[in-house]
This record gives structure tokens, sequence and C-alpha cells, in this order.
């Protein structure tokens, strides 16, 4: 691989694991279209950010943040706020791209996702995030599946509720953001929904389930990467081909043996 | 563990008679009546989802609950075995039944509506409540899930306080000490 893309081919590769991981708990929880809200937000922001003369970054986590704030102030989950975001994010990336001249360069590499302008900056942020994401996760996992399972128990036993639901909004937050700002919008968004849609449908187990969408989250990039790079496309929409294409052979995968009780 | 004193729930509007009786560690109460009567909005007034009109409910400190739902959270297609659901409540150091713990390993989501209805009965026994609240707990059970219900809520009863809602009047006499008739609400 000529050394020019090492960097954006191992920034992709941190958060080609993070993202599915982070995307189970919001499969979980029925967020998933909130991530395109979030990343559509972060877009905004990388935009905004650059207008501002800041940090393409800093500005794709402060639209991820306040989409996360909204979200909390709003009191939880509505796939009606989250629609709203999609087209906040939506109609502020392209009128800020249509009046800035380096707008319009980046919002088309949101759009479109282009990798290869994730660098050294990316890689180190996206390695910080994914060695303080795993434990967080670990930690969160079980906390988010009891809320799940039992709503009512939190209340009931006035638990400090808001560390694990709060931190899981601003760590899925960080991690849209920081897809957003190193993949581009929809790559973000696959990696974030396609790997723990196949999980949910196949692995015996939760555990199961976070290696399987793991393991497939960087197998897709690894393949992405060199499909893009060998027949020169654009990196995003190669990526979320190889999603669409893993989907459609998984319908062909046997479930786990004894993994249906049902009547049987 | 547990006093209601004229206690008065609803959530617009008042829905409970008023309802007066206590529960005390090691007790097994039931209410019985008619559906529509309150009975799933009192237990909700305990854990605070429903607001109380009038009255007063009292919990002795720290006491931590454990609650069933008439209508468990049931996801259609989630990856999680019934062994890792009980070890997110801490409800997996307790041996479980013979019958749910062949069933342990498999996803909750393939599961029928009898063997997922005990795995979350036993999660609510096993897990650390010392008050046990108990909404129609035999529902979508059969005879041979109702009798492991019945042995496993007396199993527990020592350690616990527990309130049984259910229509089911043949359970309710098998497992409660005594069981308050929904409509006089005094015991």
């Amino acid at each position: 691989m000529d050394s020019l893309f090492v960097v954006p081919f191992f920034a992709g590769l941190t958060l080609a694991l993070l993202l599915p991981l982070v995307g189970n708990l919001l499969r979980l929880r029925d967020e998933w279209l909130a991530t395109l809200g979030l990343a559509h937000l972060a877009g905004a922001g990388a935009l905004a950010g650059t207008a501002l003369y800041l940090s393409n970054f800093i500005g794709a986590l402060a639209g991820a943040l306040a989409g996360a704030g909204a979200k909390q102030a709003s009191g939880g989950r509505s796939n009606s706020g989250y629609g709203l975001m999609i087209l906040a994010g939506w109609a502020l990336t392209l009128l800020i791209a249509a009046n800035t001249a380096l707008g319009e360069a980046l919002a088309h590499a949101l759009i479109d996702g282009q990798l290869y302008f994730a660098g050294l900056r990316e890689l180190i942020i996206d390695g910080i995030l994914l060695v303080c994401a795993l434990p967080a996760l670990k930690w969160l996992a079980p906390r988010l599946i009891a809320a799940r399972f039992f709503p009512e128990r939190e209340r009931a036993n006035a638990m400090p509720t808001w560390r694990w639901h709060l931190g899981f909004d601003l760590l899925a937050a960080l991690a849209i953001a920081a897809g957003t700002a190193t993949f581009g919008l929809m790559a973000s968004f696959a990696l974030i929904f396609v790997p723990p849609w196949i999980a949910f449908r196949r692995a015996p187990d939760w555990r199961r389930a976070q290696w399987l969408a793991a393991g497939l989250g960087v197998a897709g990039h690894c393949l992405a990467f060199w499909l893009a790079l060998t027949f020169d496309q654009p990196f995003g929409p190669v990526l979320v081909v190889v999603f669409v294409i893993a989907f459609a052979m998984s319908t062909f995968w046997r479930r786990p043996a004894g993994a249906d009780f049902r009547g049987r | 563990m547990l006093t209601l004193d004229a206690a008065v729930a609803g959530y617009a509007a008042p829905v409970s008679p008023a309802a007066t009786f206590s529960v005390a560690r090691g007790e097994v109460v039931g209410l019985a009546g008619p559906n529509g009567s309150g009975k799933s909005t009192l237990l909700k007034a305990i854990l605070g989802s429903a607001r109380l009109f009038s009255g007063r409910i009292e919990r002795a400190p720290d006491t931590r609950i454990g609650y069933l739902s008439q209508q468990p959270v049931r996801l259609p297609e989630v990856p999680i075995s019934g062994r890792e659901l009980l070890a997110t409540l801490g409800a997996d150091r307790m041996t479980p039944p013979a019958r749910l713990a062949e069933k342990l390993d498999a996803r909750i989501d393939r599961l029928s509506g009898g063997e997922y209805q005990l795995l979350m009965l036993w999660a609510t026994l096993a897990g650390e409540g010392e008050l046990i609240l108990l909404d129609e707990p035999t529902n979508n059970l059969d005879a041979g899930h109702i009798q492991i219900a019945i042995d496993e809520i007396a199993a527990a009863r020592p350690r616990r306080a527990t309130l049984v809602v259910s229509h089911d009047r043949m359970f309710l006499d098998a497992v409660c000490m005594r069981v308050i008739e929904w409509g006089t609400a005094h015991g």
C-alpha cells in the first residue's frame, strides 16, 4: 500500500471496529435512526467549524453533541425528533457548502465519503476514542440491556441512570462525529447500521453479536479500502455497497444450531 | 417493608380505590379483583410510575424493588441469551429451575411465550430486590410452569416481601398467605 494511504487506512480501521459495537447498543435501544440524525448534524457542524476557521473534527463533535443534548432535553427517543435532526443537518450542510468555497469541497467529502483526507490528527483522535470507548462500552452494555428489558426498575430504585444513559448518548455522539469527520456521513451510518443488523439476525448471544458486528466492520473496511483503491472509486459508496452485499449474503446464512426453541 | 394507607392511584385521574394494607418481610400478599379495577395501577404507584392522588405509600428505607410487569418487554429480534439477561440483573447467582436452566443458552427472542414469561419471573425473583411486585405472573404459563412459579415464589419468601396481582384465584390461594379482595382493599 502506498504510504499515502496508510494513515487513512488505520484511522478508518479504528472506527470500523468501534462503530458497529456502538451500533449494537443503538439497535438494542431502537435508536439506529438517531445515528443518521446525529451524523447529519455532525456533518453540518464540521462545515460550520471550517467556516469559522476551526477544525472540521471539532465542528463535527459540536454538531453531534448538540444533537445528543437535544435528544436528552426532549426526554428520550422519538423518530420524529430524529427526522428533524436529519432535515436540519442536511439543510445546514448544503447551505454552508453553498456559501463558502472550502465548504463545497468538504461537503462533497462528507457526503461522498472520502476516507483519504483523514490524516494523523484523525488517526490519533480515533485511536484515543477507541481505547477509551472499549472499556466504557463494557461497563455500559449490561446497564443498558437491563434498562431495556426492565424499564421500571431504574425509577423504582432511584438509580443514577443519567450515568449510563447520558454516558452512552455522549459516547455515541463522539463516535458518530469521529466517523463523519473520518469516513463521511453515510459510510459512518452504514457501519453503525448494517453489521449490527446482521449480528442481531445471526448471532446466538450478545457476546458473539459484539464479535460478529466488529468483525464485519473491520472486514468490510479492509475490503472496501482495497476495492476503492484498486478501481479508483470513492471510498464511502464502496463501503456501503460492500455492506449491502454482505447483508444480502447473510440472508442465506443458516441460523445458529439449537438457537430456535420455539415450539420445537 | 411496604405500607399503604388510603392510597389512591391513577394517571390523569384516579383509577384505583383507596388501598390500606401492609406487606412485611416473609409475607406473600395477593391482590385479587376484576380487570380494570386498578390493581396494576396501584403497583405502578408503588414504583413511582403512576400518580398517587391521596393517601400514602411507604417503603422501608433502602428497600430495593423487583418488578414483573403484566406485559414484560419483548423485542422481536435480539441476540441476548437468557443467561446473559440474568447476568445483567445480578440474577445469575441462584440455581434456576431445571426447565428454565435448559433454555438459558437460547436467544430470548426464540423462546415460547411461556418460556419467556418464566424467564422474566425468575429474573425478578433471583434479582436483588427485597420487595417483589408481580403483576399477573402466570400469564402464558402452562400448568407445569405455574407450579414452578409457585415453588420459586415460596422459596424466595423468607427473605422478601412479595405482593402479587393476579386474576388466577387458584394461583393466589396456592402462593399467598393472605389475599386482599380488590374492592375492599383492606388487609
